[in-house]
């Protein structure tokens, strides 16, 4: 068994899906993505034990493309990520009614298969067809699925798709020239290769602007929070939760050790132009009257830490990004959730027009409460894991870095804290809010349970995930 | 030769065919012995015998023409059967119009597989006549007739061009056949009008592309014209000039000279700018699909400039935009039969009134626009790798930039058929069952050449 058979499974769950009709469409892809992530685990026991799970074969003579796909530890964590989130982000849905739900969960399978095949490709090209694929998914959910008003959301989507295309394209030129060079698109080929310092930097900058746009970094993030409010929550937790990881994964995978000499050079502003992510984000997250807007900020500057994590270039840089993407994709999900709860009773994301739930609904406010908690890294939870990680790498490149990416948690506990002051503390509100329904309890305990479990006990992660950065480090430093 | 042969007869049979009042049998008949026709092609495919004495080494099948032809007659196959409905209100005219279009492929045919001058501008007018007059084919339509009048004047100038160039070609070796030519053209000592004349028919073949700045006819045309002779046009004609242009070129001499190089640089760079800049504000379908054409024309020229490589590129290239633009031409046909014009908001909420169609519309819109899985991108990735290759890393950036811009205007059809909802309750979802299938399959054969690049890449080795 190799993990060809996970894509299979799921590209057959995203078909099976769009012709079971729509009214089983929610529960086939329930069925599947839960398969899925059985499958996955699985594959992660093999993995464990020393079976050899990869997958080579040729594809495309000329040029020279194969199929290779490869599991190390990092592309293991991101798959089991992604498997692990899509049946939560499927189940959220289920008090949604979405017109044509066929295709709405047959995309979000498709998508889910694209970014898999992404995180595992071992081949450039096949990689960025991956990567480009996944964006077509997550297109049509948020153009068509969206809320607001039509116009603006369909400006706003396609901003996204413009923006993230014309980024990746620079890559795939990037990659041409990859190609010309090495007459190969095997990652390991590319690993070889000695690039002058003059190309590292050009390969650097065209990988830099598709990884930043997808991240955001700033100053590519305006698509971003515009698309996140105006997505389904579904898309907003797929991009959120497991998308935007693509990009980080890819500095890791792809543009660190293929251009380490560019990495070096250019690290302060790297790193500098990540921390600015971090504080920008942070203070208009301060302002923001929406919740979905206020936490699509939040999001910016929490992989904001995350990016300059990953360009430090320490061991611990590199793990602490990796631990905090597991984290934020985990707790992302869980708070806008919890902005989709609130919605599907009040109908209203404004915070000003919220408040007063805690006397309503005192199970959800507490579930929600450990979410706001995580996502501002309280010891004990996962997310407290990767941000100390993370900080203590900055710090060890230089204790400003730190000092000003540790904003993060300030400013972030302040607006987490106030926001959660103003929607769910107060005079009892008017209108009525029902408790959590069991599927949607099921959500949270979930994304709650993992989150603490592996806060207080982080080593089976950490074991996973540091033999393959260490590889990668080593190729970063040959 | 065989090929050519069975085609003309087929396209005598059509002519007949209206005696023996087969024209309910026509559309068939036809397909099924284009089919036929497809299987000698294949049939012939191993025997590579690049002069053919036989017909006084007028024309010679390789495995390039074969190539080609393959391309060729699926397209004729496919623009044939769509051809039923579409000239449902011209009976009287029906056997024509399928003879025309058979004639058409022997032009297109003739053109990849000349060995001789003269063969070559046979098939290019054959070739162009037969598109002359399906551009005029809506006789009481003010802007049909316009189309094949501005077709025909800018079109015979083109051959004139052709022909003197041809002229002076002669003049210069004293030969017309290729293989002399090119044996000649080997040596030093070729008179000045040798070069000029090689311009003059390389310029005359670039009007029939539509390559900036010789790219003006085709936007008025493209509209004017009867849907289906608009897809006949940006598919068929289009792909079998750009084949032609390479065959010429690479005939012409074996490496192009520096000089050359940059201007077809500057050629290709103007014509993807260009089409895709005028394509964003086009309301138009017709005229929109005519810019892009003009850019995918830049795109194609982009091949040239590694002419190691370029067959394979061009074969590939060619296979995936054709095969897309008949899959758009058949929904959009299927869509604006009976409408005034061929306007975006014709397509308003065609994503809920037909799904399918909708679906392979935007598939075929994102194979032009060179998104993966569909053989537009490696179209695309194989002529920007191989362009690099050989240095000329600001064509490829500009091709990138022009990708980008093209989204915008493919997008706007797709924007129209998801987020729009259908202004009025008139909209008759017109259910032609042959275009449906002609749309579907060709997409199909689009996506699998796009998840197996090798089936076609294969074919020239």
């Amino acid at each position: 068994m190799n993990i060809t058979t996970l894509l299979i499974l799921l590209l057959a769950g995203a078909i099976v899906t769009l012709i079971s009709g729509d009214k089983l469409a929610s529960r086939v892809a329930l069925l599947f993505s839960l398969v899925a992530f059985g499958f996955s685990l699985n594959l992660l026991f093999q993995f464990n034990q020393g079976t050899d799970i990869s997958f080579v074969s040729n594809w495309i003579d000329n040029p020279k493309v194969a199929f290779a796909l490869k599991a190390d530890g990092l592309s293991m964590a991101m798959v089991l990520l992604t498997t692990a989130l899509t049946p939560l982000i499927i189940l959220s849905s289920f008090g949604n009614n979405f017109n044509n739900s066929k295709n709405f969960y047959a995309l979000v399978l498709l998508m889910s298969f694209a970014m898999i095949g992404t995180f595992l490709a071992a081949d450039g090209l096949l990689y960025y067809v991956f990567w480009e694929l996944a964006l077509i998914p997550i297109y049509f959910i948020a153009l068509i699925w969206g809320n607001g008003d039509a116009e603006e959301r369909k400006k706003a989507v396609v901003k996204f798709f413009i923006y993230t295309l014309a980024g990746s394209l620079f890559m795939l030129v990037g990659f041409a020239y990859l190609y010309s060079k090495a007459g190969s698109f095997l990652l390991e080929d590319l690993y070889k290769l000695e690039l002058s310092d003059n190309e590292q930097f050009w390969i650097f900058f065209a990988f830099f602007l598709a990884y930043a746009i997808k991240i955001p970094i700033i100053p590519f993030h305006t698509w971003q929070a515009k698309v996140y409010q105006k997505a389904p929550t579904v898309g907003t937790m797929l991009l959120s939760g497991i998308m935007l990881k693509m990009g980080l994964y890819s500095v890791i995978r792809w543009q660190l050790p293929i251009a380490p000499n560019a990495a070096k050079e250019y690290m302060p502003i790297l790193i500098g132009l990540s921390i600015a992510g971090v504080v920008y984000g942070s203070i208009v997250a301060l302002r923001q009257k929406d919740l979905k807007k206020l936490l699509a900020y939040s999001s910016l500057a929490h992989v904001g830490l995350i990016a300059a994590g990953c360009y430090t270039l320490t061991v611990d840089g590199l793990n602490g990004a990796v631990y905090q993407m597991i984290a934020h994709g985990f707790v992302i999900v869980g708070l806008f959730f919890a902005a989709e709860v609130i919605f599907r009773r009040f109908e209203t994301r404004k915070i000003k027009e919220l408040g007063g739930i805690r006397s309503q609904a005192s199970g959800f406010t507490s579930m929600f409460m450990i979410l706001v908690l995580a996502s501002v890294a309280l010891p004990g939870t996962y997310n407290f894991v990767g941000e100390f990680t993370v900080l203590y790498s900055l710090s060890q490149v230089n204790l400003w870095f730190a000092l000003i990416g540790g904003t993060t948690i300030i400013l972030g506990a302040y607006y987490m804290l106030r926001m959660f002051q103003h929607t769910m503390l107060g005079e009892t509100n008017t209108k009525v809010f029902a408790e959590v329904s069991l599927n949607e309890t099921i959500v949270f305990v979930v994304i709650i349970g993992f989150l603490l479990f592996f806060g207080l006990y982080p080593k089976p992660i950490n074991d996973l995930v540091n033999p393959a950065i260490k590889e990668i480090l080593a190729v970063i430093n040959r | 030769m065989q090929v050519l042969i069975s085609i003309v007869s087929l396209g005598v049979f059509c002519l007949l065919a209206e005696i023996f009042n087969l024209r309910k049998l026509l559309v068939p008949i036809t397909v099924i012995g284009l089919l036929a026709i497809l299987g000698i092609s294949l049939n012939l495919w191993s025997t590579d015998n690049s002069l053919d004495t036989q017909f006084s080494s007028m024309i010679a099948t390789t495995k390039f023409s074969s190539a080609f032809s393959t391309l060729f007659i699926l397209l004729t196959i496919f623009l044939i059967a769509m051809s039923d409905d579409f000239y449902k209100d011209h009976q009287a005219k029906f056997s024509d119009f399928i003879a025309i279009k058979l004639f058409l492929l022997t032009g297109a045919i003739a053109m990849v597989s000349f060995t001789n001058l003269a063969m070559f501008f046979l098939g290019i007018e054959v070739l162009s006549i037969s598109v002359y007059i399906l551009a005029a084919s809506e006789r009481l339509d003010v802007k049909s007739n316009e189309a094949g009048m501005k077709y025909f004047l800018l079109g015979s100038f083109a051959s004139g061009l052709i022909l003197f160039g041809i002229c002076l070609v002669y003049g210069a070796t004293g030969y017309f056949d290729m293989g002399e030519i090119y044996d000649l053209s080997q040596g030093v000592g070729l008179p000045v009008w040798y070069p000029i004349g090689v311009a003059l028919i390389i310029i005359g073949m670039l009007f029939k592309i539509a390559a900036a700045p010789f790219h003006f006819w085709a936007p008025d045309v493209y509209e004017g014209s009867p849907t289906l002779t608009t897809a006949t046009m940006s598919t068929l004609v289009k792909v079998a000039a750009i084949a032609t242009l390479y065959k010429l070129v690479s005939g012409f001499s074996v490496v192009l000279s520096l000089k050359v190089e940059n201007i077809i640089v500057v050629i290709s760079i103007l014509s993807m700018t260009i089409g895709n800049i005028m394509a964003l504000r086009q309301k138009n379908v017709k005229r929109m699909l005519a810019f892009s054409g003009i850019s995918h024309a830049g795109f194609m020229l982009m091949a040239f400039l590694n002419i190691a490589t370029a067959a394979n590129n061009l074969l590939y290239y060619t296979f995936a935009y054709a095969l897309a633009g008949i899959s758009a031409f058949a929904v959009i046909i299927m869509v604006t039969k009976n409408k005034d014009n061929e306007n975006i908001d014709n397509f308003n909420g065609l994503g809920k009134a037909n799904p399918l169609m909708a679906a392979v519309l935007t598939a075929s819109l994102l194979s032009m626009a060179g998104i993966p899985i569909f053989s537009g991108f490696f179209a695309k990735f194989m002529l920007f790798s191989d362009t690099m290759k050989v240095g000329y890393i600001i064509v490829v950036i500009a091709g990138v930039i022009n990708s980008i811009i093209s989204i915008g205007y493919y997008f706007k059809l797709v924007l129209a058929m998801y987020t729009k909802d259908f202004d009025n309750n008139e909209y008759k979802p017109t259910n032609y069952y042959t275009y449906g299938v002609v749309a579907v399959l060709s997409i199909v054969i689009n996506i699998v050449i796009g998840i197996y690049p090798s089936l076609v890449t294969q074919l020239l080795k």
